[in-house]
């Protein structure tokens, strides 16, 4: 663990990072679970919430770009708080992306007419959803604990979200061959869960952004690799 | 990393000023043009391991330096060595500038007239001119070489005294703190300077401020109570640390 900074200021512009960067974190992983509630289940007040929330993100990340400006302006942060610093900003736009890509998912929900389709269309794609949030759930964990092994498990794990997208994208394919009701439909959950998996992507970034923070290295790939 | 020619090297120094030690057991290599940084908190050590780089040491009754000290690999503490000649192989600039009171042509022309390296005044003249151009000053001062050196600004006069050491055509430049009484202006063009003058010269710089070590240095050795605690590349050294103390030091966690 480190020490306080000689400095009491320098700490407290850290945490105040830290936290905001929590706040982020909380604020995109409900972003997104309410905008797939509001898609799957046609809620259009749900819908509306999520793209209003998506404006605080906004602020926030913003909050966190002028923070570091001038904390770096003032302080010139080195060795672990400049990777931290440096960090913060990184994590500030992969969180603000994942805010956006919930608030598209949500602005769909407006465009679904009441008929709701078959409750097995939407399984698969509550769970990427759910395996997707959980990831970001992790990620947020192991930055605030600086735990590099939950951040590496969360890396690792791309893969099956990966997977998970590919047969939900045959799944949802099958289903618009069967019956061409289903397509306009099928083409909003398409969309979705292609969100889900950039989340994913996303999320791979922050888990390579909280082992740079933590190591000082840029590398989670190769070092899983030296593992085996 | 690629082989890099050492300069000058530190075996086992360990360095007393009466029964109080200042130094123990220190290794360092320094690279051939780079410049080296030493940073570590006040009292560590770091200007006395640079006075033994020059036996500067000498000057101080009450030291006393053992280990092996080295240039292009000779024991510069041998008793065949010549101290003068080894200062002007090794010239040093100090925390604060200190020119004679002589005029600016005096100042840079002295070490060359004392060491032989100069036939005749228009070779002189050609030294004194090409220190002071390689030193960044000669457009400022070449209306007034003859007016004394104490008359220029503090920035003025470090490179003046850069131009002087670089006068005598050493191999190693050591500096202590060279910036620290100047304005950050000032301090830009003698940072600005200590990049070029790595093209020719080994430069060894003890600086109190981290982003100057960041700044000008390839390799920074990071002291501490006497001990050298840490030495690597100086991107390293300033983005990911190995010692704790290192990175409580130059993180401002210090103390
Ligand atoms: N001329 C001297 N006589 C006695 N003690 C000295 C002398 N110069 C330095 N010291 C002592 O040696 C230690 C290292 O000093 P120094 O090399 O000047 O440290 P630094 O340059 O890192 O601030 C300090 O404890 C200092 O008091
Ligand atoms: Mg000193």
């Amino acid at each position: 663990m480190m020490g306080e900074h000689t400095v009491k200021a320098f700490d407290e512009d850290l945490n105040f990072l830290i936290s905001k960067i929590s706040e982020m974190g909380g604020n995109a992983e409900s972003m997104v679970a309410r905008s797939v509630t509001a898609l799957v289940t046609a809620d259009k007040e749900l819908g509306k919430s999520v793209v209003k929330d998506d404006k605080i993100l906004d602020a926030l990340e913003q909050e966190v770009d002028d923070h570091v400006v001038l904390l770096i302006a003032r302080r010139q942060p080195m060795a672990t708080d400049l990777r931290e610093v440096i960090g913060a900003l990184r994590m500030a736009t992969d969180l603000e992306r994942i805010g956006d890509l919930g608030k598209n998912v949500a602005r769909r929900a407006f465009q679904i007419e009441d008929n709701l389709p078959p409750k097995k269309l939407l399984r698969g794609l509550q769970h990427l959803t759910n395996v997707s949030l959980e990831q970001l759930k992790d990620a947020l964990d192991a930055f605030v604990a600086k735990d590099i092994e939950k951040a590496r498990e969360v890396w690792d794990r791309d893969d099956e979200i990966d997977s998970l997208y590919t047969s939900l994208f045959r799944e949802l394919l099958t289903y618009m061959m069967e019956d061409p009701r289903n397509i306009t439909y099928c083409t909003h959950l398409l969309f979705c869960a292609k969100n889900m998996e950039r989340i994913g992507d996303h999320v791979t970034n922050l888990a390579e952004t909280i082992h740079y923070m933590v190591t000082g290295s840029n590398d989670i790939a190769s070092e899983n690799l030296n593992d085996l | 990393m690629e082989q890099t020619e050492i300069k000058m090297s530190g075996k086992d120094v360990s360095v007393s000023y009466g029964e109080k030690q200042a130094l123990f057991d220190v290794n360092l290599d320094i690279p051939a043009k780079q410049v080296t940084a030493l940073i570590g908190p006040s009292g560590c050590g770091k200007s006395t391991f640079l006075r033994c780089l020059n036996r500067m040491n000498d000057t101080i009754d009450i030291c006393k330096v053992s280990g092996d000290i080295r240039l292009d690999n000779q024991d510069i503490y041998h008793r065949d060595i010549d101290v003068v000649e080894l200062r002007a192989r090794v010239g040093m600039v100090f925390q604060k500038p200190n020119p004679f009171p002589k005029s600016i042509f005096e100042n840079v022309g002295y070490g060359p007239k004392i060491h032989g390296l100069a036939n005749g005044k228009a070779e002189l003249e050609e030294i004194v001119v090409k220190s002071l151009q390689r030193a960044g000053l000669f457009e400022e001062v070449k209306d007034r070489l003859y007016e004394p050196g104490t008359g220029l600004s503090g920035g003025q006069q470090q490179r003046l005294c850069i131009a002087r050491a670089i006068a005598v055509s050493p191999e190693v430049i050591l500096m202590d703190e060279p910036c620290s009484a100047l304005d950050p202006i000032a301090t830009a063009k003698v940072e600005e300077l200590i990049d070029e003058l790595r093209e020719n010269y080994t430069i060894v710089i003890v600086t109190h401020s981290m982003q100057q070590a960041a700044r000008v240095s390839q390799q920074t050795a990071m002291f501490h109570l006497g001990y050298l605690v840490e030495v690597d590349d100086t991107d390293t050294m300033f983005t990911n640390p190995s010692d704790k103390k290192t990175q409580d030091y130059i993180t401002g966690r210090y103390g």
